[in-house]
């Protein structure tokens, strides 16, 4: 076991399966040479060849299109988009190409494809860097959608990706790229997706979260447990297919609900989860289900995004409220 | 220096409008067999598109795209390819389908908006026809990168319309297939209408081959209404991708006599004279007619004797598959994932529960 960062972890795991199955290449801008503007693919490059690890021209689009075609011909190609908040450029090759080709073929063909792609907040980024769009992409049947919050998940998710039939969008919080190390085995192995994890047992409230957010979390339900407050919080890790049984048997327990997310509130993945939590577990609960996310405007500059993203102070107080019904 | 729009084209014509070849003395590139074979498909494809036309009309199928006019690019285009080679197509290329491989059956559950209308047959390399414009351009691009990587010999052919060359995705492909030297053909079809909108409005370039020029590649113009021009066009495009000497775009200059599609009336962006002349000069099953007869390869009788089989072999598909059982809408979640979630479950459940509740029907 070494420590690993959540960079280095990705890293691995895009080694390993490279190594054990020819049929996977990737693709992206500054990937090669440069490994990455995060150097997430460092050394990748002289280490597989040019004709795996490929440098694209700068066309999103075409990077995901491309990969499409590859994995229709028995590849198993990753793409990266260098910041997710570029991905609008490849909309319809990801939405209405990559996601359908298994529905549109009622079987026939698949898309063996994972897009890679930094996002998150905090980081002082300029513009359209930062967003988090994962409910845009969680309303297309499809595909998948990975948000891991620590190396651990990181490494065995991506390696459950690659190995997945179909598309998976991975999301890297950007963030926690260099946050704290985390002792991970050496070899390859798979978390499976769409499987939400219990991070801490509690029966006070249940708090969901994923990507860096959690992070902070882990904190504050530390903090809470100091004061006699047992915290229930569940690191969704996959948004979409969305782990809807384990949410809903921690609020059978807790009968409190908490959402937390960086993306913004209206229709946000949140919503989903408290609707589906109304339909099946309504008569569990003892509150109105709260979040705490990103308000309703463009992911904003650097100078207030602190105040824009579910920072603890919002956090606490809106766990105070959630507890004093 | 390059002054825009002042690059010299050979436009390339082999077969004229008359049905006679423009230059007896050089090789004719297909054989006689083959130009009666090529024929056959052309009417199939005619009378196939007058058949579903009449089909929609009368509700028996949905909205549809007709091909006609077009039947020398596709054939002569697709006539072109070996069945390992890939086809990626749009909505208005079954006659290219058909001849690489896509059964009459298949064409008929497309259109009727079968569940299993774009599965693709077992090792036919094709991929499901392309609704969104320039997208498949993309994925062609893709396939030959694979096979590049895999080293197969096998080309990938991107059918799109004059529509498509603005679209990024067109460019951004063209681009990808230069950078790489992959083995792709771009295939335009140029009928000279994007549903309304006229060729002209559509780019301001005096023709679609030159675009080639700006990414590196080649680029060729033919007459699309020529079949033997077609396909000699085509089959140097694809011995240079199997070659490794880098892809080609090739705009074939044709027409669709019809309408866009089922839901649109010609009649409001094109006048009867344009469309006539197509029709009457320049329709390409006519004159590859007039050089089998007057090379003794085919006469009235036969032609007859053709059509009349050819109808009766599609009526006896049609009856088929009309008959087949209506896919249920419970079946569809089973193709939306490998595995599927637990939230298609119980909602492919719901569906199925629903549907025996009211003895199999869902909306009745």
């Amino acid at each position: 076991m070494a420590k690993m960062t959540l960079l280095q972890a990705i890293k691995q795991a895009l080694e390993l399966e490279m190594e054990q199955d020819e049929r996977v290449v990737i693709l992206g801008e500054d990937i090669g040479e440069n490994g990455g503007v995060f150097r997430v693919t460092d050394g990748l490059q002289k280490q597989f060849g040019k004709e795996r690890v490929i440098d694209t021209p700068l066309a999103e689009s075409a990077i995901i299109g491309t990969s499409v075609g590859m994995s229709l011909n028995g590849m198993r190609p990753i793409a990266e988009i260098q910041f997710l908040g570029f991905i609008y450029e490849a909309m319809d090759q990801l939405a209405s190409q990559a996601a359908r080709i298994r529905f549109k073929t009622a079987g026939g063909y698949s898309v063996p494809l994972v897009i890679r792609s930094p996002y998150g907040g905090g980081v002082r980024t300029p513009e359209l860097h930062s967003d988090s769009l994962e409910a845009l992409f969680s309303h297309t049947p499809g595909l998948k959608i990975v948000m891991p919050s620590n190396s651990y998940d990181a490494k065995g998710l991506l390696i459950a990706a690659i190995r997945d039939d179909d598309p998976v969008l991975f999301l890297e919080p950007m963030k926690l790229y260099r946050a704290e190390p985390q002792e991970i085995p050496e070899e390859a192995y798979e978390v499976e997706i769409g499987k939400a994890k219990l991070v801490k047992e509690g029966f006070h409230a249940t708090i969901v979260s994923w990507g860096p957010p959690v992070v902070t979390l882990k904190k504050i339900v530390e903090s809470y447990e100091q004061e006699g407050i047992h915290l229930e919080l569940i690191d969704l890790r996959t948004v979409a297919p969305l782990d809807q049984e384990t949410i809903l048997q921690s609020v059978e327990k807790t009968e409190r609900l908490l959402i937390v997310h960086e993306a913004v509130k209206t229709n946000g993945v949140g919503a989903e989860i408290a609707a589906s939590v109304s339909e099946k577990g309504i008569f569990s609960l003892a509150a109105p289900i709260l979040r705490v996310t990103g308000f309703d405007t463009p992911y904003p500059v650097g100078m207030v995004e602190d105040d824009w993203l579910p920072n603890e102070s919002r956090i606490r107080k809106m766990i105070d409220e959630l507890l004093s019904y | 220096m390059f002054e825009e729009n002042q690059l010299a084209f050979d436009r390339v014509q082999l077969l004229n409008e008359e049905g006679k070849i423009n230059n007896p003395s050089s090789d004719m590139p297909i054989s006689n067999d083959t130009m009666l074979h090529m024929y056959k498909w052309m009417k199939k494809a005619r009378l196939m598109d007058e058949k579903l036309l009449r089909m929609q009309r009368q509700g028996r199928i949905g909205t549809y795209a007709p091909l006609s006019g077009q039947e020398a690019a596709q054939v002569g285009s697709a006539f072109a390819l070996e069945k390992s080679d890939w086809l990626c197509p749009s909505y208005r290329d079954l006659a290219a389908c058909m001849v690489h491989g896509m059964p009459f059956d298949q064409v008929l559950r497309y259109v009727k908006g079968h569940l299993y209308g774009s599965r693709n047959a077992e090792g036919l390399r094709m991929l499901p026809i392309q609704i969104i414009i320039a997208a498949q351009t993309l994925h062609a691009v893709g396939t030959a990168f694979a096979a590049k990587l895999k080293h197969e010999h096998t080309v990938s052919v991107s059918y799109f319309g004059d529509g498509a060359t603005s679209q990024g995705d067109f460019h951004e492909a063209l681009n990808f297939a230069s950078v790489y030297q992959l083995p792709v053909v771009f295939f335009c079809q140029n009928n000279h209408y994007a549903i309304s909108v006229p060729r002209k409005q559509q780019t301001a370039s005096n023709t679609i081959a030159q675009k080639a020029i700006a990414y590196g590649i080649k680029g060729v113009q033919v007459d699309g209404n020529d079949l033997v021009g077609v396909y000699q066009v085509m089959k140097e495009a694809v011995q240079r991708a199997r070659n490794d000497e880098g892809p080609t775009l090739i705009e074939a200059e044709t027409y669709r006599l019809g309408p866009h599609t089922t839901s649109d009336d010609p009649n409001k962006y094109r006048s009867k004279e344009e469309v006539q002349q197509w029709m009457e000069k320049r329709d390409p099953i006519i004159r590859v007619k007039k050089y089998l007869i007057s090379n003794q390869l085919w006469n009235e009788d036969e032609e007859q004797s053709l059509v009349a089989s050819l109808q009766q072999e599609m009526d006896i598909e049609i009856d088929q598959v009309e008959k087949e059982p209506t896919p249920s809408l419970a079946e569809a979640f089973d193709y939306v994932y490998a595995t599927k979630s637990n939230q298609l479950v119980e909602q492919q459940k719901y569906v199925t529960t629903f549907s025996q509740d009211k003895g199999g029907d869902l909306h009745g």
